[in-house]
This record gives C-alpha cells, structure tokens and sequence, in this order.
C-alpha cells in the first residue's frame, strides 16, 4: 500500500503531479485553488524530481505555457479556479485543436463575474461542453473526495497522453479545501528527454535528422483540412466514449427513487441517501465519474428501474440536461440545486426529494 | 538579371557566391513581393544552419502574416495563438533548457495583445531569443492600426490618419523592455538593405550566441515594411520606412551584455 497522508484536496493535486512524473506546473494564484501552488513551491520538486514550477503572470500565459510545454511531449498540468479557467478557454481550445495532453483543474468557485469564492458546481456546462470556440471536448473527471483529487491526476495523464487531449479535473472549492485520509500512489520516475521523443513522435523536441520537421498547431486554413481535422477529433470523442466511461452506483438494486450526482453533491447525496433510507425511502445514488464522455447508456438503464429522479447539483441545473437526453421523456426526472456558493445539506436534499419527487 | 539565367554556365558550382540555405523549406513563401518578413527567415536559418543547431532549434510562430513560418522553416515549430508565443517559449525553454528556442513575432502580436506575455517574459529573463517584425500595421487582418503605428499614420482603422490624443501613442517596446533587468542584448536593426540584413544576422548570431550563456532574453526588433498595407510599391515603402520608421524608431544596439548603449543626445 501507499503512503497514507492526512491532506488538502488541492495538495492532493499537487503531491499527486509531482509523483505522477509531472514535468512542470504552470499556475497563476486564485482562491479556493492557491494551494496547489503554495504547496508545490513548498515542497521543491526540482529537487525531487526535476519538476519545473512557475508562477505565471496570468492564467492567459499559464495555459499557453501549458500549451508550450505540452506540444514539445512534456507531462504538465496547470491548476485555477472558474475567473481563471474563464480566461484559459481560447488556450484550452487550441489545445484541443493540436491534440495536445494536459492536465487542467477547475477548483470550481461560485459565479458568475467574480461571484465568490465558495464553492460551486457552476462550471459543468464550460467543462463538459467546450468552454472555447470550435467543435471539442476535454476529457472531464469530477473527483468527489481528496483520494479521487489523487487518483485522478494520475489518471488524468494517462489519459491525456493516450488520446493526446487536454483532460480537465472539475472539482469545486469543498474538494479542493476539505482535509481527508489519502493514500498516495508511489512515485513515477520523469521520463528524460531521450524517453519523451522516443514516446511522442509528434512532438516539437527538435528535428532530428531521419524525419520531417514537426509542427503544432491547430491551423488549416483549407475547409477540407479543416474538416478532417474536425472529423478526426471526433473520431477520437467517440473513442472515449466506447471506453472511458466510470461511474458508481449506490444503493441501486432495490432503488425506487435515485439521485443523480457529480463531486460535491454525491458526496452530499452519498449521506442523503442514508437518512432517506432510515426513513424507508429507498433511494439510491447514480456518481458520473466522467463528465465527458457521460455513461449515457448506464445511467439510462438505472433510471429505467425507478419512479423518479432527483439530479442534484450546486449549480442552477447544468447536468440535468445530460441526464434527460439519455433518457426518454416519460421519466420524472427534477433538479435540486443551491448555488452561488452554499453547499446543501443531506436533509436539504432529502426534503427536496419529497417534494418534488415522491410527493410532487 | 535576365541575362545572367540565359547563361547557365556561369552557374557552375565553382561561381556560386550565395545559395538559399538548405534550412528553408523549398516552397513558396505566402508573403507580399518586397515584404521583408521572407529576408528575416532566411537569414534566421542561415545562422540557425552556421551554428549547427537545426536539431536543436524549437521555434514558436505567432498569429499575423507569419502564422504561417512553421512551413517554411525547416525545424520544429509551434503555432502560438496570438500574442501567446513568449509563454510558450517560456514553458518549452524551462522543460529543454539545452534547445534554442526564439519566438517570431509581428508588432500587433507582440506590442498589443501579447504585451504581457512579452514584458513577463522578458522581465523573468528568460534565456530565449525574441524577434520582433515591426511594420507598424496589421499586415495580415488587412492593415488597421498596431500599436506602432506612427502618429498620422493611416490605416484602415486611422483611415484620417493617427490622432494620438484619441489613439494613443506609438509603444516602443524595444526600448521599453531595454530597461528591464531580464534583457541582456536588444536592438533594433532592419533588412531593407544587403547592409541592413547582414546587421540583423549578425544580431540574431549573437541573440542565439547569448542563450548558451544563460543570461536572459536576446531582443531584436527588426523595423521592417509592409508595402500591401500601407498600400505603397516595395521600393516606395522602403524610402517611406527610411524617411519616417527609421527618425522614429532609430536603427542600433540599445542594450548590450546587460547594459544600456548610453545615447548622444
Ligand atoms: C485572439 C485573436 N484576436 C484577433 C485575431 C486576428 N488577428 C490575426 S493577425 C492580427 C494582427 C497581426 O498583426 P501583426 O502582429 O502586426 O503581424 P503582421 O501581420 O503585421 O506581420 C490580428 C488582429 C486573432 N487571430 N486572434
Ligand atoms: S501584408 Fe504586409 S506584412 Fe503581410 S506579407 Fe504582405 S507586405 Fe508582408
Ligand atoms: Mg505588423
């Protein structure tokens, strides 16, 4: 087993990276996410590992540096919350377009404008939609606990570098702060620059001599490129469709009714579920994992066995969109959602699904 | 000129003073005839090809006329989105410290939108090389006004010409970013002239000469012409750039190993 720590979220990310065999973070500090950065300077991971950390002038540059770094094959990742990710989106999108691996975490914050710095759920639709201009997506992970804040770096990398895409953490300021039991992954060695042009042929690392020069970009001024440049990404969307999907499922068998939750909100719902059990309600709990690609089909054949559901996000009902195109019309499907920063409580959400479900 | 294709036999190995180097890809460049964007590529390659760093050589493209440099450059390059290019060699200098990396970059990508990106970068000191076209338009949008557009100037967003109380002032970066501790050579030159662009190479040479020493960012603005949008003959808006760009934006080293070129006044 690994090694058990007592920990931040946002630390989580950045411990996580650095035994990930990150090649370097790139950030711009913003509440509830700082952590990150404040931990990595701490922690020195030149030192331990090679790892480059730089505080970057705004998140505009912090994403291009992203983009940079990651279009030469290196491991990087870059942290913000929902203002920063805002500006991020014209980077993100370009990435998209040059097919470039990274790690992206949205410590999600209550919006919109400068909203507050609480937590939020807000951020689904610019997550899960493509947030920046053109036909994309990012592979998006909702960790609901400082294990998955973890977990999910490392498999965020993984899987940027498998489908050469940006993959996004979409978490919120609860995660990113709370303090939890974690049990780190051991470190994995940084490749050397030997090992990175070996692994990413597409990569900008300098000509060598027995191939064409390579160029990143997310350029083709000819619509007929342009359109194959389209249809290959949505090739590749559909890849991760057929293989990428997690999700858990609480409570499910002999559920009647079920809640629908990401992050925060399952976490929420997880204890719901709990009380409106002890009150003979049998309630169980559907957890998209991945956001993108959404287990269209798996939540849909759940939803098939139950009366009614309650999709319950801290946002004003993003997600709810995603769960009634998987399923029919005929589903009683209602959003119970608090935002601007206040996290419901399990009672808060039991009530709701009286109301408006069973009752309603 | 045509007499000299007429004669083949002059062209025998023995006679050849100057060949396009091999470092450029052969294909027709997408600039305007006289645009002095195509002189500043291949004498960046011919220093990139003396130096022996092909291999070793990450380039970042910018957004402007020469979004485009990545096909005719025959290194690895990086299209940067516009104004961006400073952060991403930034990032790829950090994670390669032993490649060359320079960013190329028009004075709408560098002096407006990428400002920031330009100044932190260089402020970081950052061990990259910066070269700066400067031809005081947006050459590829369709000539409106840059941020170095001189007063009066017309383009196709000053159509009357510059009014800098409404407009603001032309910004000159080079100099700005001369008093920046993280600079270490800056200059400005042009390749208007046989005489000008040997200059600029020889900047350029000791721009990439300076990042194996680690100390800071290597600037050369090069004042160049954009004769499609200030809507002039190339050798009109060669004398234009000398009777106007040059009292302006005067020619020569600003900063050199770390200190500013004191100016007679
Ligand atoms: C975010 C963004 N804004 C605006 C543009 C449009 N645009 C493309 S090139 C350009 C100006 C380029 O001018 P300059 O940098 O001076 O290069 P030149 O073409 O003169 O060499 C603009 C505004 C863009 N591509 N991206
Ligand atoms: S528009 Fe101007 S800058 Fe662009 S290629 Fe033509 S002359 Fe050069
Ligand atoms: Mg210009």
């Amino acid at each position: 087993m690994g090694e058990l720590r007592l920990m931040k979220g946002n630390e989580a990310v950045a411990e996580a990276a650095i035994r990930a065999g990150c090649d370097g973070y790139f950030g711009y500090p913003i509440t509830p996410q700082s952590e990150v950065m404040e931990y990595l300077m701490a922690e020195k991971p030149y030192d331990r590992t090679g790892m480059v950390v730089l505080q970057a002038e705004s998140e505009v540059a912090s994403i291009n540096m992203i983009y940079g770094a990651a279009g030469t094959g290196k491991k990087v990742i870059t942290s913000s919350s929902s203002p920063g990710i805002s500006l991020m989106q014209e980077g993100i999108s370009y990435m998209a377009g040059a097919e470039l691996p990274a790690v992206i975490v949205n410590v999600v914050r209550g919006g919109p404008g400068l909203g507050t710095i609480q937590p939020s759920q807000a951020d689904y639709f610019q997550a899960v939609k493509g947030g920046g201009h053109g036909d994309y997506k990012l592979i998006v992970l909702a960790p609901a606990s400082v294990q998955e804040m973890c977990d999910h770096v490392k498999l965020g990398f993984d899987l940027a570098f498998k489908y050469r895409t940006p993959v996004m953490l979409l978490s919120d300021g609860a995660v990113g702060q709370m303090m939890e039991k974690v049990v780190l992954f051991d470190q994995i060695p940084r490749r050397t620059d030997e090992e990175v042009i070996a692994q990413c042929p597409w990569a900008a690392t300098g000509k060598l001599k027995n191939r064409d020069h390579i160029i990143i970009t997310s350029l083709d001024l000819d619509p007929a490129g342009q359109e194959r440049v389209n249809l290959k990404l949505q090739a590749k969307y559909k890849k991760i469709e057929e293989n990428e999907i997690m999700y858990e499922e609480i409570h499910c068998e002999d559920a009647e009714y079920l809640f629908v939750a990401f992050g925060l909100s399952a976490r929420i719902c997880q204890k719901a579920t709990d009380l409106a059990r002890a009150k003979g309600i049998k309630v169980g709990l559907f957890r998209p994992i991945t956001l993108f690609p959404f287990p269209v089909q798996q939540i849909a054949s759940t939803i098939k066995r139950v009366k009614g559901v309650l999709v319950v996000e801290m946002n004003a009902g993003q997600m709810i969109e995603d769960v009634k195109l998987s399923v029919g019309l005929n589903v009683k499907i209602e959003h119970f959602g608090r935002f601007g920063g206040i996290i419901p409580s399990p009672d808060e959400v039991v009530r709701a699904l009286e109301q408006k479900i069973i009752g309603g | 000129m045509e007499e000299l294709f007429a004669k083949p036999e002059i062209r025998k190995p023995e006679n050849i003073v100057y060949k396009k180097t091999d470092l450029m890809v052969d294909r027709p460049l997408s600039y305007c005839p006289g645009c002095g964007h195509g002189t500043v590529h291949r004498i960046l390659m011919e220093v990139i090809e003396e130096m022996d760093i092909q291999g070793d050589t990450i380039g970042v493209s910018p957004v402007g006329c020469s979004v485009l440099a990545y096909d005719f450059l025959d290194i690895d390059m990086l299209g940067a989105a516009h104004g961006r290019a400073p952060a991403l060699a930034t990032a790829i200098k950090r994670l390669w410290p032993h490649r060359f990396v320079f960013t190329y970059q028009g004075d709408g990508d560098l002096a407006a939108i990428g400002t920031a990106e330009t100044i932190h970068a260089c402020n970081r000191g950052e061990n990259i090389t910066i070269i700066f076209i400067n031809n005081g338009i947006y050459g590829m949008t369709g000539g409106q006004m840059a941020p170095t557009t001189l007063p009066g100037m017309r383009s196709s967003t000053s159509p009357y010409g510059r009014d800098v109380l409404t407009m603001g002032y032309p910004l000159k970066m080079t100099e700005l970013v001369a008093q920046l501790p993280g600079t270490h050579y800056v200059t400005r030159q042009s390749v208007h002239t046989p005489g000008n662009a040997r200059k600029t190479k020889k900047a350029i040479r000791k721009a990439f000469d300076i990042q194996k020493e680690k100390k800071g960012v290597g600037w050369i603005e090069v004042v160049s012409n954009c004769n499609s949008g200030w809507k002039m003959t190339p050798v009109q808006a060669n004398k234009w750039m000398e009777d106007n760009m040059f009292p302006f934006y005067p020619l020569g080293d600003i900063k050199v190993d770390g200190k500013l070129i004191e100016v007679a006044k």
